[in-house]
């Protein structure tokens, strides 16, 4: 090829670039062959504790939940793996039917028209419906629970910054944990862009969408688990503007916090507003039905620095997962799983609430998968003896929460084995 | 070569006939809550397999044949990535598991930002951003908050050359910033233009080298000097990192700052669109503006640092997708010095082979060497009524994905391959030959193709003109 070239050496090719700059090489060590990476990794990866070695209750917006064999083969098919963004539709038609039914599956659940094919993850989901929002109305104050994970608020700070967003959160009623609404029709004014509440919330609790969407003056803006929307009254029944969520738990891994799937969906007379890569349905010149990328112009290869957002690379093969999710367990499975979450979050926290020194839940009202717990003794102090025994607790919320005194959000999902509720009573109740 | 894609009259998963939805289990959720009706597919496990198995078989990856598209790097995806990344201690660990709990994948953070500081001349990396233009909008956060930190926060223009990426100007244009182009001239950067676009406004500059059209930018010196002497701050866009392994690195070349993009150079797939990876490097001085947590080390013990007064916060939520930097992590141990050169000799070396071979049929714009791609086009294509949408659709017909089509915007009728590192001799001269004999075909075949594919020619405006972007919005489209 390089005689082709009528080059003399590879070095040739690269006779372009200044000698300045140039480096020979690069600071690494020489390349190992595949068993010895597979040992090197393997044998690093080694040092985590998961699973039945630790059995852990923490949630905060991933689960853990079973994933059917089938789903990771069908997500591990190599030509969806393998493809990308199908700009040439003729070639893609089987992803882009996929997608298609992904986001039908989301609209199904949301009870919204349409749906993109994925954000990052929850968080960079609502920065960009925060912005969707400022759009729609023209106005910049956006209205949150103060019952929000913080890291989700971090990263909706910085996606605000270009258009000046500005943020009033919403306490939570100390009871019920749910949002104040007495407080929320307060913090509405007229510059209201937005009101945004969770469903299930952070602390796990149900809201009243119906009284909320009552108040919110402008677009309303839900976060979902979509999981728990198989047995609940979706967002769309009482009038929400735009839904989203993270749909890690809808057949995907926690994978140590990523890559997760940023959940999008609205009504339809908002969809050119919305961010990010959708799929339609048209056709064929042979007049059959097809599907391909639609509505490109608000994207960033085309509308360039007036894009409705930068998002390019998604999550796609998340969403194929969960579309493969959702069928696989199919209504029926879903309902299942998503019931069986509920009884079980509601079993564990009776068995905490028996155990001295802890209170659980910490709030009343219906919980979907997780729940607030208050020790006596330091949240911190609790942990490392849980830890102790083998077995990991929930998340501290003692710094982001101080009101709550000592406290932590304990999840649960169908994967706990009746061994690791044991062992969590067991640890404990032998807290010091 | 002859190619037939399967086709498969495939319906909705929600057209075949379903078993009967149940109701939720009674007493479980509150009445004012509980659902009644729930329209999803409920169907035995065979069935769902068969089908997403079909429509797979309407899917076209670089298993399937060579995928040229440019600026994107469509190379091979080691098998081995899938199995690591399928390990429980990956799938399972949860990240706000107590770091005494998850070494394992601490260590595997820390050592692969090491080593990406290292590739990139950067001191210190985050491996947060999720995808490309993540990292380009954690750059710009971070020129922000630097600039604003010194008493120099009025700066709100971004200098981008005309061949750079869409995601370049919707990022700067996300976070509010002006944009204002700089031409090219011969394919580089026009310096007489930078020299009079920049100033006392200017926040960075954001470069691709080799640029989109595969050329690298031997100015770049100069660019970095004139950026730097206006008071801006240089942004590496790292897409085209695939033609720069072990030959420079842009903080070599002056910048201050950079992203990766680990499903391109890296090989973590690109999973029909994603998930991504954009890692982003940065020079000493900026290192404190870096996304919370850090990760690091004392010598014993890996932790999460979230004590960053100067940091940015945070630009998604966790650490980054850890499944994907996994992958990259052991491809760079696979590869090593000596591989990853390799990578970017043999990448350089396929598009200057494949250039050679298409310049007998395509004109390319701009004489000399290109790096890992390189642009041509098809306005000559017009003299038999035909246009490079054409020719790419009847490339599939080849058994080849199209290379990106139309982009630059600089260049007319714009064909524009990367074939990477992972092709052979005979698959370039393969795409060459069909690309001579294409061009030779009677125009209608090619006007009308794709003949051999699932779908004929898809109606992108019907698509666009009447949006129908879910099975609810077709049902009540048929309703109506």
């Amino acid at each position: 090829m390089l005689r082709a070239l009528g080059l003399a050496s590879v070095d040739e090719l690269f006779a372009d670039l200044p000698l300045d700059i140039r480096v020979d090489g690069l600071p690494l060590p020489v390349g190992l062959p595949e068993p010895e990476v597979v040992e090197r990794v393997t044998s690093i990866l080694a040092k985590n504790r998961v699973g039945r070695d630790l059995p852990t209750f923490l949630g905060a917006g991933l689960y853990n939940h079973f994933v059917p064999a089938s789903v990771r083969a069908i997500a591990s098919r190599s030509e969806f793996y393998s493809s990308y963004t199908p700009y040439q539709a003729e070639l893609s038609q089987g992803i882009l039917q996929t997608l298609f039914e992904y986001q039908s599956m989301i609209c199904e659940l949301t009870g919204m028209d349409a749906a993109n094919t994925s954000m990052y993850d929850a968080s960079t989901a609502l920065g960009e419906a925060a912005l969707m929002a400022a759009r729609i109305t023209g106005k910049r104050e956006i209205v949150l629970p103060r019952a929000l994970h913080w890291e989700r608020h971090q990263v909706l700070e910085n996606y605000g910054l270009g258009p000046g967003l500005r943020y009033r959160d919403v306490p939570y009623d100390r009871e019920d944990g749910t949002i104040d609404l007495a407080a929320l029709k307060e913090a509405v004014g007229p510059d209201n862009a937005a009101v945004y509440v969770e469903t299930p919330n952070f602390f796990g609790r149900f809201e009243r969408i119906e009284e909320i969407r009552e108040i919110a003056p402008s677009v309303l803006i839900v976060g979902v688990n979509p999981l728990s929307l198989a047995v609940t009254r979706p967002p769309g029944d009482f009038g929400a503007d735009i839904v989203i969520g993270e749909g890690q738990g809808l057949g995907n891994a926690v994978a140590f916090g990523g890559p997760l799937l940023g959940v999008f969906a609205c009504r339809e007379e908002h969809v050119r507003r919305m961010p990010g890569r959708v799929i339609g349905m048209t056709r064929d010149a042979e007049g059959r039905r097809a599907f391909c990328m639609t509505m490109q112009s608000r994207e960033q290869h085309i509308r360039r620095e007036k894009a409705m957002s930068n998002i390019c690379t998604n999550e796609t093969l998340l969403a194929v997962a969960s579309a493969a999710y959702v069928s696989v367990l199919g209504a029926n499975g879903l309902r299942r799983v998503a019931s069986e979450n509920i009884e079980r979050a509601r079993a564990l926290a009776g068995r905490i609430a028996k155990v001295g020194g802890f209170h659980a839940p910490a709030f009343t009202g219906a919980h979907f998968n997780e729940f607030v717990v208050r020790s006596e003794v330091s949240y911190e102090h609790v942990h490392r003896s849980l830890l102790a025994r083998g077995v990991h607790g929930g998340l501290s919320l003692e710094s982001h929460f101080p009101e709550l005194g000592h406290a932590a959000l304990f999840a649960t999902t169908e994967t706990h084995r009746p061994a690791d509720y044991d062992r969590l009573v067991a640890a404990l109740e032998s807290v010091p | 070569m002859r190619f037939r894609q399967a086709i498969w009259d495939e319906p909705l998963l929600f057209e075949k006939p379903s078993n009967e939805v149940a109701s939720p289990k009674p007493g479980v959720v509150p009445p004012n809550l509980e659902r009644k009706a729930l329209d999803l597919p409920n169907l035995p496990e065979w069935e769902v397999v068969r089908h997403y198995t079909r429509l797979s078989q309407m899917t076209f990856g670089i298993d399937s044949g060579f995928y040229p598209l440019g600026s994107c790097t469509m190379k091979f995806n080691p098998k081995v990535h899938e199995e690591l990344a399928a390990l429980p201690e990956v799938r399972l660990a949860h990240p706000y598991q107590d770091v005494s709990t998850v070494q394992g994948s601490l260590q595997i953070l820390y050592e692969l930002q090491t080593i990406l500081a290292r590739i990139g001349g950067m001191d210190a990396v985050t491996l947060q951003p999720a995808a490309g233009a993540q990292g380009e909008f954690t750059g710009l956060l971070i020129a922000r908050a630097y600039l604003k930190e010194k008493g120099d926060g009025a700066r709100d223009e971004v200098l981008l050359p005309d061949t750079a990426h869409g995601t370049n100007f919707a990022s700067a244009g996300m976070l509010g910033f002006k944009v204002v182009e700089v031409p090219s001239r011969d394919g580089q950067v026009d310096l007489a233009a930078l020299e009079a676009a920049a100033g006392e406004r200017t926040l960075a500059l954001m470069l691709t080298n080799p640029n989109t059209l595969g050329i690298f930018e031997s100015r770049v010196e100069d660019i970095a000097r004139i950026v730097h002497d206006a008071g801006g701050l240089l942004y590496y866009d790292g897409a085209n990192f695939n033609a720069i392994l072990g030959k420079t690195n842009p903080g070599r070349m002056g910048f201050d700052m950079l992203h990766f993009n680990l499903h391109k150079t890296f090989t973590t797939p690109h999973g029909g669109g994603g998930p991504g990876v954009g890692p982003v490097g940065v020079k000493s001085f900026l290192e404190p503006y870096l996304p919370v947590p850090a990760v690091v080390f004392d010598g014993t013990r890996y932790s999460l640092d979230y004590d960053r007064p100067k940091s940015i916060g945070k630009v998604r939520a966790w650490y980054g997708n850890f499944g994907l930097l996994v992958r990259a992590y052991a491809y760079i141990l696979s590869q090593g010095s000596d591989g990853l050169r390799w990578v970017t000799e043999r990448a350089v070396l396929n598009a200057n082979y494949l250039k050679m071979r298409l310049d007998e049929h395509l004109e390319s714009p701009y004489p000399g060497l290109r790096k890992h791609e390189f642009v041509a086009s098809g306005a000559r294509l017009k003299e038999r009524g035909l246009r490079t949408v054409d020719l790419a659709k009847r490339l599939m017909d080849y058994g080849f994905h199209p290379p990106t089509v139309y982009f630059p915007h600089l260049i007319d009728e714009a064909f524009m391959p990367e074939p990477t590192e992972t092709e052979s001799k005979e698959t370039l001269d393969a795409f060459a030959d069909a690309v001579a004999a294409i061009l030779q075909e009677d125009p209608e075949i090619v006007r009308t193709a794709p003949h051999n594919t699932a779908a004929k020619r898809v109606d992108e405006v019907l698509a666009a003109r009447e949006p129908i972007l879910s099975w609810r919005m077709w049902r009540k489209r048929k309703g109506a």
